[in-house]
Order: C-alpha cells, then sequence, then structure tokens
C-alpha cells in the first residue's frame, strides 16, 4: 500500500508537467486513488509524446505489415530492430532524434544524441560498430548557426571518437526553418551473434536488478522540474539543474565492453538502456514485458547528490547507465567483472511475480502500480489532420546557355551543395579497422569481420523541400535517395530505419504531414520489399509556431556477400566510359537551384517511380558485384552537373562530356529527376554493362569519358556549354565551410 | 581478455604486447597490425604489471581513462607504464601511436608534449608525411626522405618541444616523420614523430596501423612500420 502522500494539489501539478486532464483522471482510475509525486512523476514522462508515442503510434501500425518480416529476429518497440543477415550474424541498427538539448546545449545535447542510440544498439545484444549523422541548421551564415553548428559537430565527434566508432558519413542540411530548432539524428549500427540476442524482459521472480554505470544526478530532468522545484521549496534543497543531460564517453566505454563480456559470458538474464525516462521507463518496461513485478529501493541507486528527491531520481536522464536483470547465484561474478573494467554495479531491486511495481524511499513505499499501466497503457490519440494547401510553383527565370559554367561553380559553393568536410574531417572514421567507405560516398560501408568477405551499407537521406511539396511523395523520395545510394556502392538493400522529425502534433497540417509521410513510407517499403525495422518519431520541432519543414530523415542498410567489390564515387581511372542510368525530365520543383538561386519553394516534387528505382538499384548491385563498375554516385541535390562535378573532385580526375543533342542543357545538368545515377565503366566492360541495363530494362546513355589523371590537371568539360578546371571546381567546393565556421586546421 | 599462451609459438616468432588501458579504441588495430606483420599479438592489461615475456610493446591509440584531465596524464601510473618503463630503460623497444605518444611523452621515455592542436578541433584526415630518420627499431623497412600516407585523428597533437630540445632532436637525427603537404595541428617543425637516442622507442601521432590494407585504409603503407619490428632478431 502506498506510504507516500497524495500530492499536494491535484487538478493543478499535472497540467504543468504536461498531461491533460483526461489523462490525469485515467491515472486515478487506474489506481483508485490520486497519484502520489513520484508515481505521477512517472506518468508524466512515461506517458509523454517522447516516450508513449500517443500522436503516432496509430500512423506507426502500418509498419508493422511491410514485406521481409521474416528476416527480422527484433522490431519495432524493441531498443532497436534486429535482422538476421545470416551465417548466425545479425545486425542492429537504429536512428534517434536529439534535437531539442542540442539547440540548447548544442555540444552536450549532440553528444548525448550519439551515446543514447549507442545504448540501444548495445542493450540487443550487439557490439555497435559505426555511427552516422543527420543534422539540419539553419542558413549556414545565420549568427546562430556559428554557435548551433560547431558545438553540434564537435559533440558529435566527441562522443564517438572517445567510444571508439567509426563516423561513416550522413548528412548536413541547411534552411531557415531550422534556425531556432536544429535537428540532430544519430545512427548507430552493431552486430551480434544471433543467439546472443538480448530481451529486455525481467523476467524470474527473486532475479536482481542490476543497476550498471553511472551515478544518478540532477542532469537531464524535463518533465518533470516543476514538481522537483516545487518539493524544493518545501524542503530549501538546492535550484534545479539544467534540463539538458551531460555526456561521458569514457563511462559509455567502459560500460560497454563491461556488457559485452557480461553477453559472452551468460551472465545477465535481460537488459535495457536508460535513456529518455530514465529509470522509469527502465524498470517499467522491463517488468511490463516479463509480465512481472519489481520492487526498487531508491535508496540503493548511487547519487551524484543525497539530497535528491525520489521523482529526481525516477525521471532523472542521466548519461551511461544500463540496467541488467541477474540471477542471484552469478551476482558475484557479475559484480568482479564490473570491478575489472571499473563500472559501477549495484542491486537497486527484485524482480517479483506480483504484477506491481513497488518503489520504496527512505523506507516508505512511494510507487505502486502496474508496471504496464506506464509502459504501455498510455493514451493513443487520433489527432485532427488538415491537408496543406500546396506550395505554389513560381515562373523563375532560367539562366542563358553561356551562363552554366558559373551556375555550377556557384551552386557548388553555396551551403545547401558544398563540401562536408569540415564536418567530416572531425568524425573518426578509421577506427575499429573496417571501414571501407565513409562520407563523401554515397554510403559508409563497414567490414563485418576482418577475414570474411561480409560488410554492410548505410545511407541516411532526407530531402526535406521535397517533403514540404508533397509529404507522401517526399518521403518515398527519401526512402529512393537512401536505397539509392546504397545500391551505388554494391550492397543489396535490406532493412530500413527512420527518424521523423515534424512539428507540433496538435497543428492539423503537421499532422496530415506527418500521416502523409508515414503512408509514403510503408508503401515505398512494399514496393521495395524492405521491412521498417524501428526508429524514432520527434515532434514539437518549431519557432515561434513555425514548423520545420516535415523531414524524415530515411536510414537504408544494405549487406555485401564480398565487400572488396564495393563501387567508391569518384572516376578512379583515364579513359573509362561514363554513362548516365534513368530518365531526365523538367522537374525543378524543391530542387537546389530554385532555392539557391531564387531562394524559392513551390510546385511539385520530382515525380517517384519506386518500380524503377528497384530496376536501377539491381544493375548497380549487379555491375558493382561482377567488377564491371570503378564508380557510381546516385544524382539527387544539384542533378547531374553536381554528381559528375563530386565524381571528378574525389580523386581528383576530369571528365569530357556530351549532352543529348537536342536536349536543353539546363535541364539535363541540374534537374532533380529521382531514379538516376552516373557510373564509370571501364571500356572492355562496356558491352556487357550495357547488355545488363538493356536485360534490365533500365535506360542508359554514354555521355563521356574520364579524363586525367590528377596530376595533369584536368578538366569538367560539358561539350559547347562549360569547361572549368577540376582545381577551379575544388576551390569552389571547398572553401565554404571553413570560410563561415573557421579553418580546422592552420 | 584471455591471457596470453606463455609458449605455444615458434621461438622465432617475436611477441609484440598491445595495450589496452580502459578507453583505449584502437588496440584492436594494433593488434590485428602486428599480426599481419608476422608478429605474433599479445594482449596486455593497464591494470597489471606483468609484460607477458614481449619482445616490443606497442601503446594504442584513444582516451586512456578518458583523458579528460590531460592526454596520457593518468595512463602514466598505471601498473603496466611502471613496469614498462623500467623496462624500456633496459632497451625494451616501444612504439606509442597517438594517446600512446601522448603517454609516452607524460611517462617521459620521450622528451617534448603534445597539446590542443592549433585549430582547437579534432581532426581525422588522410595526411602524406616525410620519413625521416630510419636508423629505429620501427622505421627501419622505411627509405629516407619518401613520403607515405597514412591516417590522422586527433585533437591533442601539436607536438610541442623547447627549441633546445627540438634542435637537439635535429642535430641526433631523432625525428622519424614530418608532415607534409599541409601540417594539421600545428607541431613546431611540422614534427609528426620522434624516437629515444637509441632509436627503440618511438611515438607518433598518426596511425600506422590503420594503413595496413588498401580495403580499409588510404594505402598500406603502416605496414613497414610493423615489419620493421618483425625483421628485427629476436634475442635468445
Amino acid at each position: 500500500m502506498i506510504e507516500s502522500p497524495a500530492i499536494a494539489h491535484p487538478g493543478v501539478l499535472h497540467r504543468e508537467l504536461g498531461l491533460t486532464d483526461d489523462e490525469y483522471d485515467r491515472i486515478v482510475a487506474t489506481l483508485g486513488r490520486e497519484p502520489s509525486g513520484p508515481e505521477l512523476a512517472m506518468y508524466s514522462v512515461m506517458w509523454s509524446e517522447h516516450c508513449s508515442y500517443k500522436s503516432s503510434r496509430i500512423h506507426l501500425k502500418q509498419f508493422g505489415d511491410l514485406p521481409g518480416k521474416e528476416r527480422m529476429l527484433a522490431g519495432i518497440g524493441e531498443n532497436a530492430g534486429v535482422v538476421d543477415v545470416g551465417d548466425g550474424i545479425a545486425v542492429t541498427f537504429k536512428v534517434e532524434s536529439h534535437n531539442h538539448p542540442s539547440y540548447v546545449e548544442p555540444y552536450q545535447g549532440a553528444a548525448t544524441g550519439v551515446g543514447g542510440i549507442i545504448r540501444d544498439i548495445l542493450a540487443m545484444g550487439a557490439r555497435p560498430i559505426a555511427v552516422m549523422d543527420s543534422l539540419r541548421f539553419g542558413d549556414a551564415d545565420a549568427a546562430d548557426t556559428g554557435r548551433v553548428m560547431p558545438g553540434i559537430v564537435a559533440g558529435v565527434g566527441g562522443y564517438g571518437n572517445c567510444m571508439g566508432l567509426p563516423n561513416i558519413g550522413g548528412e548536413v542540411g541547411f534552411d531557415p526553418s531550422y534556425a531556432g530548432n536544429p535537428l540532430v539524428n544519430a545512427l548507430c549500427i552493431g552486430v551480434l551473434p544471433a543467439a546472443r540476442l538480448q530481451t529486455s524482459a525481467a523476467t524470474g521472480a527473486g532475479n536482481a536488478v542490476v543497476l550498471l554505470g553511472a551515478k544518478t544526478g540532477r542532469d537531464g530532468i524535463g518533465g518533470v522540474s516543476v514538481l522537483a522545484s516545487a518539493s524544493f521549496d518545501e524542503t530549501g534543497a538546492p535550484a534545479r539543474r539544467p534540463s539538458v543531460q551531460v555526456g561521458d564517453p569514457f563511462t559509455e566505454k567502459i560500460v560497454t565492453e563491461c556488457v559485452l563480456e557480461l553477453y559472452e559470458r551468460e551472465l545477465v538474464i535481460g537488459v535495457q538502456d536508460l535513456g529518455g525516462a530514465g529509470l522509469s521507463c527502465a524498470i517499467s518496461e522491463t517488468a511490463a514485458k516479463a509480465g512481472t513485478g519489481m520492487d526498487v529501493d531508491l535508496d540503493r541507486v548511487p547519487l551524484r547528490e543525497a539530497s535528491m528527491a525520489p521523482e529526481e531520481v525516477l525521471v532523472s536522464e542521466s548519461q551511461e547507465r544500463m540496467l541488467a536483470i541477474v540471477a542471484p547465484e552469478l551476482l558475484p561474478q557479475v559484480r568482479d567483472l564490473a570491478a575489472r573494467w571499473g563500472v559501477l554495479a549495484s542491486v537497486i531491486g527484485t524482480v517479483t511475480d506480483t504484477g506491481r511495481l513497488i518503489v520504496r524511499w527512505q523506507g516508505s513505499v512511494v510507487v505502486d502500480v502496474p508496471p504496464g499501466s506506464l509502459a504501455d497503457d498510455g493514451p493513443v490519440y487520433t489527432r485532427p489532420m488538415r491537408p496543406r494547401p500546396p506550395l505554389p510553383a513560381a515562373d523563375l527565370a532560367r539562366p542563358a546557355p553561356d551562363a552554366l559554367g558559373p551556375l555550377l561553380l556557384r551552386m557548388l559553393a553555396d551551403p545547401q551543395l558544398c563540401s562536408r568536410r569540415w564536418v567530416t574531417e572531425q568524425y573518426d572514421r578509421y577506427v575499429l579497422g573496417n571501414t571501407v567507405l565513409a562520407a563523401p560516398d554515397d554510403a559508409g560501408v563497414i567490414r563485418l569481420e576482418p577475414g570474411s568477405g561480409r560488410g554492410v551499407a548505410l545511407a541516411l537521406d532526407g530531402p526535406a523541400r521535397f517533403c514540404a511539396l508533397d509529404p507522401y511523395t517526399g518521403a518515398q523520395l527519401a526512402l529512393a535517395e537512401s536505397y539509392r545510394n546504397v545500391a551505388a556502392s554494391g550492397a543489396v538493400p535490406y532493412a530500413v530505419t527512420d527518424c521523423l522529425n515534424f512539428g507540433s502534433p496538435e497543428e492539423p497540417e503537421v499532422m496530415w504531414a506527418f500521416a502523409e509521410t508515414c503512408r509514403g513510407l510503408a508503401d515505398g517499403c512494399r514496393t521495395l520489399g524492405l521491412p521498417v525495422t524501428g526508429g524514432n518519431v520527434s515532434f514539437y520541432n518549431s519557432t515561434g509556431g513555425t514548423a520545420i519543414l516535415p523531414t524524415p530523415v530515411i536510414g537504408v542498410m544494405g549487406l555485401f556477400d564480398d565487400v572488396e567489390m564495393r563501387t567508391p564515387t569518384g572516376f578512379a581511372a583515364e579513359g573509362d566510359c561514363v554513362l548516365l542510368l534513368g530518365e531526365t525530365a523538367d522537374e525543378f520543383g524543391g530542387s537546389a537551384w530554385s532555392w539557391i538561386v531564387h531562394r524559392h519553394l513551390g510546385g511539385q516534387p520530382p515525380t517517384v517511380d519506386l518500380e524503377r528505382e528497384r530496376q536501377l538499384a539491381g544493375v548497380l548491385v549487379a555491375g558493382s558485384r561482377d567488377g564491371l563498375l570503378t564508380a557510381a554516385h546516385d544524382i539527387s541535390d544539384g542533378g547531374l552537373a553536381t554528381t559528375l562535378a563530386e565524381m571528378c573532385l574525389r580523386y581528383g580526375y576530369g571528365a569530357r562530356i556530351e549532352l543529348a543533342e537536342g536536349s536543353d542543357p539546363f535541364v539535363e545538368l541540374f534537374s532533380e529527376s529521382a531514379g538516376r545515377a552516373v557510373v564509370a565503366v571501364p571500356r572492355s566492360q562496356e558491352q556487357r554493362f550495357t547488355a545488363l541495363c538493356e536485360a534490365r530494362g533500365v535506360p542508359w546513355r554514354r555521355i563521356g569519358v574520364v579524363d586525367g589523371p590528377p596530376a595533369a590537371s584536368p578538366t569538367l568539360q560539358v561539350a559547347g556549354v562549360l569547361s572549368m578546371s577540376v582545381a577551379d571546381l575544388r576551390e569552389a567546393y571547398e572553401g565554404t565551410l571553413p570560410a563561415l565556421l573557421g579553418a580546422l586546421a592552420p | 581478455m584471455a591471457s596470453p599462451p606463455a609458449h605455444g609459438y615458434s621461438e622465432r616468432l617475436p611477441r609484440i604486447g598491445v595495450v589496452t588501458f580502459p578507453g583505449s579504441l584502437d588496440d584492436r588495430d594494433a593488434l590485428r597490425a602486428v599480426q599481419l606483420a608476422g608478429a605474433e599479438a599479445v594482449p596486455l592489461w593497464h591494470a597489471d604489471s606483468d609484460l607477458g615475456r614481449v619482445d616490443a610493446v606497442v601503446l594504442p591509440g584513444g582516451f586512456s581513462y578518458g583523458d579528460y584531465l590531460r592526454a596520457g596524464a593518468i595512463a602514466r601510473f598505471s601498473p603496466v607504464i611502471a613496469a614498462l618503463v623500467d623496462a624500456a630503460r633496459d632497451g625494451l623497444p616501444v612504439l606509442g601511436i597517438c594517446n600512446g605518444f601522448q603517454v609516452l611523452c607524460e611517462a617521459g621515455l620521450l622528451p617534448g608534449a603534445l597539446t590542443r592542436n592549433a585549430g582547437l578541433r579534432f581532426v581525422c584526415r588522410d595526411q602524406l608525411l616525410r620519413v625521416g630518420t630510419t636508423g629505429t627499431y620501427w622505421t627501419r623497412e622505411y627509405a629516407r626522405g619518401s613520403h607515405v600516407l597514412i591516417p590522422v585523428k586527433h585533437g591533442d597533437g601539436r607536438y610541442v618541444a623547447d627549441p633546445a630540445t627540438i634542435s637537439q632532436l635535429e642535430a641526433e637525427d631523432r625525428i622519424v616523420m614530418r608532415y607534409a603537404g599541409g601540417n594539421p595541428n600545428g607541431s613546431l617543425a611540422d614534427i609528426a614523430g620522434v624516437c629515444s637516442a637509441d632509436g627503440r622507442i618511438v611515438g607518433l601521432m598518426p596511425h600506422p596501423e590503420h594503413a595496413v590494407e588498401t580495403l580499409t585504409g588510404p594505402s598500406e603503407d603502416g605496414l613497414a612500420m610493423f615489419v620493421s619490428a618483425v625483421s628485427t632478431p629476436v634475442a635468445a
């Protein structure tokens, strides 16, 4: 029986914690009484949008019924989805947002975003093997971007570098809608023996509940801060701390090594990371999942400050903590192992068969609730929706034919398209020794085991302008781009994760865009034959009532049987044939050109034909596998001209290109039609490769030849249209971010 | 980590130890590079004073103990480093890579110090280097004056020392490698690595263990560093 007094002011406090009156009534109905303060704190964080997915759940349901389910060992609802990749090996990967904290405190917000997703991967039983990140900022030259961006990049790098995980790619975008609300989406991928898959269920009455890792402090107390400060007024405790968590990657590193060794020695029954909602989430979810109960003694939780209130201990989001369920007879071994790694291990409770989650503090019961009421029975809403009126197209002035050379230089130098080297050079891409491809290649590629040919490829894409114009099509374009990037590296696309970043779900137009995005993504995955294995929704990304562009960031993971056969993006041999795959239409809605040159966003995004994407991917994968390609690069932002320039810049080769006779060079070079790629093929393989294209119904055209070598100061020439040295292209491409943000090296 | 087998390999195969501190990151890569070079790779643990009868030791990259105080400042007090300092003074060859170089400087086995990069940011890039002295245990397989491509990745890699020390290093031909085609961190005299007076202890910021196979590195130029150690006769 609860021994803690009911809250002092029912009818007021819950609103300040973000719960509606209906939600509060539901808590009272569940408990048959008013909740205690600690209980209210737990419900407020567990029933928050962030933890309960109350607005998104009905839309996410459609991801549960996609093809490829048979390859999934764990799916949506787990810490991360796990796919079987054969030979007893499984791969787990997920992308998650840490947007709001990163605006308040860029370095720590971004760092702990990386730390959080790593623990999700670890909790599945996997060794994390790489990270990626998708970042969005306000305009690159805006004053606040100069504050936010260096901090976020340093935070992503600082955490991943110190954890020893290679950062293999991702993307960076700029748009004024992110000025007060940058996006930090972090992805982690891990590998595990399929038999080592871990569960987060707290089974077996009598088993010990062990908290591993960092002490619990007052950092990361968000939703409950009001409650905490209210109780401080009475007790005179210190003022509440800022709500952003502080990362300690060294502790995460030793916790990771320790937990991996616990798995190897089969010392744990269940495991769960502590992320959003901290201990509240971990204890309620593990008990709910097993259908058991749990007795937890908060006095056994190691604290950074002894004066913390029980509410604070329950909802603190202090980082670098894991919860393990351990059989009592194995506790000495767990303690020894933790001590060897210098990791704190504290038995904080016991699994019970009561079906109640009981929490004690200073000898009194302060929480007595059914764990499922916190973890599973949160509110679910069908929010009102209203289609957003289309953004009108405009008759934008197009450049004269002789202005296309200068236009290309302008586009390459624009923050929308310029080199991301300033960002990616702050990330260690080599550690662990298995990085085969990394940014700026289309996909990051990791060898799974030295000595075996197996590898994985990953790409992250979120073309937000397309999504703003038509969220259904935009989601499919995001999926198509990520899918194409993975195929361009030579990997067979295998599974999908997503991070859906939107404004307020209480805005009907935002909710409509979200629903359309989910529908587009689910339909797209169905056509491509891919499962969505998990992901994350981030709502309330808006500033002063203005929402960010709808930004679904889609991660596609692909597989290699023989990673030696990967295809990089850059031209690498003089004399290779340059082929354009796919068809080009006059499509400039949402394009880089209309934004860079006219600052215009309107009209329709490019059409997407996923059946064609599938055929194109088949050609790219087969061409890689058979060794027919020396380079492959997808065409997306900036069109063919940008793709060709990037292929030249990668290794310093040039190219001589001829456009189709009678075509409009501006459309050919700058349109952003989907379903296209450029490949380089040795002359000796050209016939074989074009026969492959014919057989698979992929339109192809030979558009030129690779020029070089780098020592010969080559040029990129488009006959009758433009000719510029690769050195000039490089100057335009590389100079922008260092000029805005400061050079990395002297 | 399992203890290394005491015997079980040909006595001709050199045993090269790689130390793992809490926070070591490139330890597995260093072990792999040692094996690729044809030596027996022996994992060593920071809390052990026992160096496992190895013929040489590699201190790998990473952030030992988190390096929150100053890179390498805590690691120098570890049991394994105490043992290593004694053994190195008796001639045990040691290669310190990145964090390992920082530890060697902190431990007083190499002169100078590694401070925050001049650009104040972590830098990861494929770095061109010019080979200096080849009269060391770890560089005899290189050609003096040749250029090699090896990744750098560090936030605290700016080599500094007082002018007299720099002059002495130059005069005694103890600069192992210098940055070429751009200095990534502002190191004095473009110094990327130095050695002890007897050439048995080498420290360098670039990561030769990440340039041992073309699939996963920018070149195979780093392998010669480990092969140099293998090609040195093992004392009986």
